[in-house]
């Protein structure tokens, strides 16, 4: 393998590790600052419990994705300093947006939740907790805004003399469309994750307690864990439905901004109209047309899905083997070096990770449903199979959302920078460019080892740890901590909390 | 002014900030071992940053940003060209991140003693590579016509580079010390007022040698001014400590941190990245971005960088009060034998302590009769 492809290989093992713990990320700070919320308007103490329960799980998880974004923030220098000269006048600036309007409040932030409970006031404390939420939200348009710049270029102009894209409009980057429909799509999928595994872990905990028939621990299921697993089902139910209609939306864009990652995603080798979406598809993995043929198809989906229209004229998806005309015949059929070019993805890679992203979520749907149904009219339950279910579907949106991003990023390929076809033709990347030439093969695999094993040691215990937590339950007892329920004064009492 | 020599100077501000106040929590890591050597102690030492660690990262986050927003011919350079030891840092930050947030999580001696040493080594080796980058970024490295670094990792470890090192190594053992002499009470108060002393006695020779060797080899006239600040704000540091008077010894210390950073950025000018060979420099106008993305990235920081120092300021003033062994509660986390032997599912094992989860007799039956809708409401 050579640097570009170690790089290649390093950038997409880190990212879609970084982004295993995103999405619960942000899915969850809302969702305890809406259970701390309810503690402090109903003062009822199963939302504190709750609040406390959930909140050690989003810290344990949030330790992780902060030690692994610090990476991100610098690969791309180190490894892709080709793609750095070339986008930073445009790629920096949501960058920077990032850390200074989203990171430092989410940090400074969620360290003045973890130990003010003492400290602050119930209201200022919950506030924290509530800045947490809004900025890592905030964290994702910034850096989905410099994503979608790489699939859809806008806002900028070539720089000849300095052979680069300069910004001339940030409002344009801040507002592109693939971005408007990325944000949403990328957010829903979070509060997706996020709520599936709220839903589940409540569910599990009650049936786990009704199962003892012990009154005591049928009341606490009932009146602690039935309102989380309730809280649960109604992220998810509003987020399925927004990651739906948003993706939707996606698709409707990529087709007219990447063609060719939608025919990709269907495997669709010579253009058609009324395509069908087909379930399975066997190719003999030589990223070649011949060797693919669909078996069971859904007609004219894979038409709706890009443009709308199920039949006629306007329902025509092009097939890759036109794309890869279309490209040649605009930008040459040899790079810089002279190396032939493909314009195809992967098209194994594309075609599953599409199909795993929208399907996995049948999980999520499952859970959701059988939780209203099993919990309908202040019911809680004792069925095994609810919490087989429940335990099953924890992992499924997280596959989801890496599958998602295998998708976008793989789909995209060759490029690295996608042309945008009503843009400037200037404006456009070669993966293979984008790489580092200061950095050998050598230094690149030696930094990917040592990340793949750091990573796994660190995956094992994040796993340990939140399973072993959500095992614990939620908290016997708690107390209000807040100064307005103290009497005291006693500066010398223990810290409420401490690491 | 010039955008482009003013995000000179913000790149500058942003690496004090980072530098400032990442410094005196890499100080209080490297300390552990030294000023705790029981767990409650070692506990204290890290509640003294628990709050604000993490919101002293994020000015290497900016720091790092803003570089590839305002110069990323520089980021480009600067990140590919020092590629083992930026990887070495990220190590070190990733393992000191997890380590914070894990370490009371299981409550275990050697658990503890685990993420001690990953928040020591953690803290150990960016305290030693930082100086050594910026080093290095004071005396020149190789560069190509294109800007592109030649030099292999070893032209990275200069003499004046390596003492670079041991100049930020010294500067954050005292920093964190005087933090400690600050944040603390009780005998780890006089035990780190102590180790300030020393320290400051350290940094007198090791940053005062490696300041006047910059000045001499490498920098410009009017960087005297940084190193005679310095100087004078490490011989305060001296005093004061001695005096008892903490606050005075932190703001000192900072103060000498800032002569630093002055320093560097002040001798590196008008290049961002000097090169053996001036005629390959890496300048200021020439890794700069377009005026355009300056003047918006200008708005931005000047909009949003004071609101970020009040926050960060009302974090401090929150967590204002010493802490000592008193205020440390017993470890909340659960123990290794739990964590080990979690398992979904079974009833006893890993069972909740408060709650007897033993399974109710009529179990089996119902499970296999498939009655699974359960308790209804009475
Ligand atoms: C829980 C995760 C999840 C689920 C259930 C779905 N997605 Fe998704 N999808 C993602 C998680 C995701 C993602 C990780 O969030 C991506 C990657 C980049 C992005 O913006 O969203 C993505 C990208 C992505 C793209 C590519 C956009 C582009 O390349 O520009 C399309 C077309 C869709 N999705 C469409 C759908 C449709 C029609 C779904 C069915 C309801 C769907 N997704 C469910
Ligand atoms: C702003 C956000 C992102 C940027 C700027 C970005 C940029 C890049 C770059 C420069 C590459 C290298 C080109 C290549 O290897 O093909 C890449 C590849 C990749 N990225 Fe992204 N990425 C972003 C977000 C993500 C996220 C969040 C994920 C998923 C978790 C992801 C998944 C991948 C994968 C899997 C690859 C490898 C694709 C391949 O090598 O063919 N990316 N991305
Ligand atoms: C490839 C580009 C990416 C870069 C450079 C990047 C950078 C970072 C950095 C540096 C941090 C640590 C912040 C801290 O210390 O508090 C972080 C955390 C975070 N990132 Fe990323 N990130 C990338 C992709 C993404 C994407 C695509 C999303 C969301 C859609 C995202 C969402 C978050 C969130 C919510 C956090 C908060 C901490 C946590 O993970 O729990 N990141 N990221």
């Amino acid at each position: 393998m050579d640097a570009l492809d170690l790089a290649r290989w390093q950038f997409g093992i880190t990212t879609v590790y970084h982004f295993i713990f995103v999405p619960l990320t942000i899915g969850l700070a809302p969702l305890v600052a809406i259970m701390q919320t309810a503690w402090v308007r109903t003062g009822n103490e199963r939302w504190l419990r709750l609040t406390k329960f959930f909140g050690k799980l989003l810290l344990i998880n949030f330790a992780i994705g902060v030690a692994t974004g610090i990476v991100q923030e610098f690969q791309f220098g180190m490894n892709w300093s080709e793609y750095s000269r070339f986008v930073g006048d445009v790629f920096g600036a949501p960058l920077a947006m990032e850390a200074l309007a989203a990171f430092f409040v989410e940090s400074t932030f969620l360290g003045l939740w973890i130990f003010g409970w003492d400290k602050l006031s119930k209201k200022v404390h919950l506030a924290c907790i509530w800045a947490v939420a809004v900025s890592v939200n905030l964290s994702a348009f910034f850096i989905l805004a410099a994503n979608s710049w790489m699939q859809h270029p806008v806002g900028t102009e070539y720089n000849a003399e300095k052979g680069r894209a300069e910004l001339v409009d940030i409002w344009a980057v801040l507002t592109n469309n693939t971005l408007l429909a990325a944000f949403p799509h990328t957010v829903t999928a979070a509060y997706l994750t996020a709520g599936t595994f709220v839903t589940a872990i409540c569910a599990w905990w009650m049936v786990r307690l009704v199962r003892t028939r012990r009154p005591e621990n049928v009341e606490l299921a009932r009146d602690v864990y039935r309102p989380g697993l309730v809280l649960g089902v109604i992220a998810m139910l509003v987020a399925g439905i927004g990651v739906g209609i948003s993706g939707d939306v996606q698709g409707k864009i990529m087709y007219q901004q990447q063609p060719g990652k939608m025919s990709s995603a269907e495997s669709l080798c010579e253009g058609e109209e009324g395509a069908g979406f087909s379930l399975l598809t066997i190719g003999d993995l030589t990223n070649s047309c011949e060797g693919v043929s669909h078996e069971l198809k859904i007609p004219y989906l894979a038409s709706y899905l890009g443009t709308g229209h199920f039949t006629g004229p306007e329902s025509y998806l092009p097939g890759v083997n036109d794309v890869q005309e279309d490209f040649t015949e605009r930008y040459g059929d040899v790079d810089a070096n002279g190396d032939p070019v493909e314009y195809t993805p992967n098209l194994f890679v594309a075609y599953w990770s599409f199909r795993l992203m929208i399907g996995l979520a049948v999980f999520s749907a499952a859970l959701a449903l059988t939780a209203l149904w099993v919990t309908r009219k202040g019911r809680v339950t004792d069925a095994r199979w609810f919490s087989r279910l429940a335990l099953v579907a924890i992992p499924m949106p997280f596959l989801a959302a890496s599958f998602g991003w295998i998708f976008t990023e793989m789909g995209r390929q060759p490029w690295v920078v996608a042309p945008n076809p009503t843009g400037i033709d200037e404006i456009r990347l070669l993966t293979e460019r984008g790489v580092s030439t200061a950095v050998s093969p050598g230094m690149v695999l030696a930094s990917m080892i040592l990340f793949t094993l750091l990573y796994a040691v660190l995956a094992v215990i994040w796993f340990r740890l939140m399973h072993r937590y959500a095992v614990e339950g939620v908290p016997a007892v708690v107390h209000d901590e807040s100064p307005e329920a103290r009497d005291d004064d006693d500066a010398d009492r223990p810290l409420s909390f401490a690491y | 002014m010039d955008l482009a020599i003013l995000w000179f100077v913000l790149i500058a501000v942003l690496w004090t900030g980072y530098l400032v106040l990442e410094g005196f929590d890499f100080g209080v890591g490297m300390l552990l071992p030294v000023l705790g050597r029981k767990d409650k102690e070692r506990r204290v030492l890290i509640n003294t940053i628990g709050p604000v660690w993490d919101g002293n990262e994020v000015w290497l986050l900016t720091a790092g940003g803003a570089t590839f927003a305002a110069f990323p011919e520089w980021y480009a350079t600067l990140f590919s060209g020092f590629y083992i030891p930026l990887l070495l840092i990220l190590l070190a930050l990733i393992v000191r991140v997890v380590a914070f947030e894990w370490r009371g999580k299981i409550a275990d001696p050697a658990w503890a003693r685990r993420a001690d040493l990953a928040i020591i080594v953690g803290s150990w080796i960016p305290s030693v590579l930082w100086g050594v980058a910026f080093a290095n970024l004071v005396r020149g490295v190789e560069l190509d016509a294109d800007h592109q670094f030649t030099g292999g990792f070893f032209s990275l470890l200069s003499p004046f580079a390596l003492l670079g090192g041991l100049v930020t190594l010294s500067l954050f053992l005292l920093h964190g010390a005087v933090f400690l002499a600050l944040k603390t009470d009780g005998p780890i108060r006089a035990e780190a007022r102590r180790l300030a002393g020393y320290f400051s006695v350290a940094a007198i020779v090791l940053a005062g040698g490696w300041a006047v060797w910059a000045q001499i080899a490498y920098s410009v006239g009017w960087t005297w001014i940084a190193v005679v600040v310095a100087a004078v704000c490490l011989v305060g540091v001296l005093a004061a400590n001695a005096r008892g008077a903490e606050g005075w010894a932190f703001g000192l210390s900072a103060g000498a941190i800032v002569a630093a950073v002055v320093l560097i950025f002040g001798s590196m000018y008008p290049d961002v990245m000097p090169a053996t060979d001036p005629a390959n420099s890496l300048t200021i106008e020439g890794a700069s971005s377009s005026d355009y993305t300056l003047t918006v990235m200008t708005w931005v920081a000047l909009i949003l960088v004071p609101v970020v120092l009040l926050y960060q300021g009302w974090t401090y003033w929150v967590f204002r009060r010493r802490i000592s062994t008193e205020h440390i509660p017993e470890p909340i986390g659960l123990s290794w034998e739990k964590v080990r032997s979690a398992a979904f599912g079974s009833g006893s094992r890993g069972a909740a302590a408060h709650l007897d989860l033993t399974v109710a007799d009529d179990d089996t039956a119902a499970a296999s009769s498939g009655r699974g809708g359960g308790a209804e409401r009475e």
